[in-house]
């Protein structure tokens, strides 16, 4: 289905009023519904024949026939290796699988040549701290210099980050002898952000950073952190995991130097991410991953490499994921992600109507509505989340429960895990209900205060 | 509520939780062992103390955090092995982890018996991603006997680091 125009609003959106103000519609009660039949998955039952309320689309995604019959039609039609051979079938597949890069670097604001496959976001991450540390030990000649670490030299990151974008960063600076520093995190869960002109500075060679928590929902002032960055000489990495799904993002207008994206989490299938870098420095990084498809000329003796972004796709591609993540992007460009924006705008206030209407249970993360997605992390007083989450299933709710791959934010914020309900531009009104009055049923379950 | 919802919490599992036995990390004890579950930071310290002398647990105590399953699972688990011979406990942990897989459906009658309070749990075993939360202090158990060096890593059973991943 079609909802208007898309529209790129460069994520700036985020600190220019906030995302309820958005000059544009929402989506329609019958654009909602033809969005919800768009999902197999949803008209399923749960737990005996309850309703599926499916509140985890933080951490995975359902998905759209388009994007389920893109992968099947890859399948079934096109199939072949690409980038090598004459026939017609290497071709289509070849077509297929760029026009999906395309695709994808349309929908976040970059060009094609920037965008680089990688199996997940994780990958995506690693990839471009595992190039810093072989640039760090002189591969990639002169060009790569400016990747290269040396012991003092600093990474910053910030205590909200999803595991993915600490551990890897944790480990180059093990590997360089860097410091790694980081952003803290206020006690409503938003980023300290005044701290970038104490815990940034000449030194400073990586910020990386979450354009949007995958725990408290805060979004991120990034337009701040470049330019912070930009003092210093700093190179800027976005997790976009969150962002990409749910808010506008363009990525050329925010100039950020990386980002890494999900494609499960953004409608589209497992198995593929991708990972942006400014054509530039995509250039000048050495490759990470070695083998065929990212060569050029072969001796028994050394090697010259593709340029990029083959340079960084050895073997193999998971080539029907990419096109599947192809067409998610496209099925998002046309709903209009303003229009996205703006319903999960709503939805982010009822889900958190719904937690605080609740006695006992507070939320984790900032309260109020501005900057913020609609994911809402939150304890019950007395219960810990794995036996929240147990209730909610009872009734068909899918919440997550755990820490959400965000131990030291957890750490910071006093609780060592939570519950978390998250949503996506499926997601309705009812089923925030739905949540809520299952939620008022978990203390009373466990024999605490409220009413049965 | 589901029945499988009613045979998950049965009434003597929430007591437990409530109110754990062998709560509370006492100073001495001849083996330790801190378990963690890292799906959701569950986490657990327990030590065995032995008798003077004799391969016999006189009780072990912990302290930990965690979801009504485990920790009822640590407190009916403290129950049952207090007095308990070594190669009795490890009998025990084997057919509690028994009764985890065995999907819902219970054990033999002689099973049952041996583990007394314990069969409260059968009905963890028909939610898959609540198994390693009752078993959490049996891998503790395991672990601690080990390093009390009462009983050797390759005597059947998993090493509690696996069981727990």
């Amino acid at each position: 289905m079609t909802a208007g125009p898309v529209e790129t609003l460069g994520g700036r959106h985020a600190h220019e009023g906030g995302l309820v103000g958005l000059r544009s519609s929402s989506l329609t009660t019958t654009e909602l519904a033809a969005v919800r039949a768009d999902f197999p998955l949803l008209t399923r039952t749960v737990r005996g024949d309850r309703p599926l309320v499916y509140l985890d689309s933080a951490a995975t995604s359902q998905k759209p026939d388009v994007v389920i019959d893109a992968e099947l039609e890859f399948y079934t039609r096109n199939n072949a290796a690409v980038n090598r051979g004459a026939h017609q079938l290497a071709e289509e597949a070849t077509t297929a699988f760029e026009q999906a890069r395309e695709d994808v670097a349309a929908f976040v604001g970059a060009d094609p040549g920037e965008i680089v496959w990688t199996s997940n976001a994780t990958a995506a991450l690693n990839l471009v701290a595992y190039a810093m540390g072989n640039a760090s030990l002189g591969r990639g000649g002169a060009a790569a210099r400016r990747f290269a670490l040396v012991p003092g030299d600093e990474i910053v990151v910030t205590e909200a980050e999803h595991h993915a974008n600490l551990v890897p960063w944790q480990e180059l600076c093990a590997r360089t002898g860097a410091t790694l520093r980081w952003i803290g995190v206020s006690d409503d869960g938003r980023l300290r952000l005044d701290e970038l002109t104490t815990v940034v500075g000449e030194r400073t060679k990586v910020i990386a950073v979450s354009h949007a928590s995958n725990v408290t929902g805060a979004v991120t002032d990034v337009p701040r952190v470049v330019t912070r960055a930009r003092e210093v000489g700093a190179l800027v990495v976005l997790d976009v995991c969150q962002s990409v799904p749910h808010l506008p993002v363009d990525l050329h207008a925010l100039g950020v130097d990386f980002a890494a994206m999900s494609g499960h989490k953004m409608l589209g299938p497992t198995g593929v991410g991708a990972l942006y870098g400014r054509r530039e420095l995509l250039e000048a990084m050495p490759p990470v991953t070695t083998g065929g498809s990212m060569v050029e000329v072969v001796t028994m003796e050394s090697t010259t490499y593709a340029p990029p972004p083959a340079r960084f796709e050895a073997g193999s591609q998971m080539v029907a994921q990419a096109v599947g993540m192809g067409a998610a992007a496209r099925y998002l460009g046309e709903l209009g992600m303003a229009a996205v924006a703006e319903h999960e705008a709503a939805i982010a206030v009822a889900l958190l109507d719904a937690v605080t209407a609740v006695p006992g249970v507070r939320v984790i993360g900032p309260t109020d509505t501005r900057d913020r997605l609609a994911v809402v992390a939150f304890a019950v007083e007395g219960v810990h989340p794995h036996d929240v989450g147990q209730v909610l299933d009872d009734r068909g709710i899918a919440v997550r429960v755990g820490h959400h791959c965000a131990q030291p934010l957890h750490r910071r914020l006093g609780v060592p895990s939570s519950a978390r309900a998250s949503a996506s531009v499926y997601t309705t009104l009812d089923e925030v209900a739905a949540f809520g009055a299952a939620l008022a049923t978990v203390r009373p379950f466990f024999g605490l205060g409220g009413q049965q | 509520m589901s029945t499988a919802m009613e045979q998950l919490y049965q009434q003597l599992i929430l007591e437990h939780a409530k109110t754990p036995h062998g709560k509370g990390l006492e100073v001495d004890g001849q083996g330790e062992s801190f378990q963690v579950n890292p799906t959701c930071g569950d986490e657990v310290r327990l030590r065995v103390h032995l008798r003077p002398g004799e391969p016999v647990i006189d009780h072990v105590s912990w302290d930990g955090s965690g979801c009504s399953i485990s920790q009822a699972s640590l407190s009916v688990m403290s129950e049952l092995v207090e007095g308990a011979d070594v190669p009795a406990a490890e009998n025990l942990g084997a057919t509690f982890r028994g009764l985890m897989h065995a999907r819902g459906k219970g054990l033999d009658e002689e099973s049952e018996d041996l583990l007394g309070d314990a069969t409260a749990f059968t009905g963890v075993a028909q939610y898959p991603a609540r198994i390693k939360c009752a078993l959490l202090g049996w891998a503790a158990l395991r672990d601690a006997l080990v390093q009390a060096g009462a009983v050797s890593t390759d005597a059947g059973a998993p090493a509690a680091s696996e069981e727990n991943s």
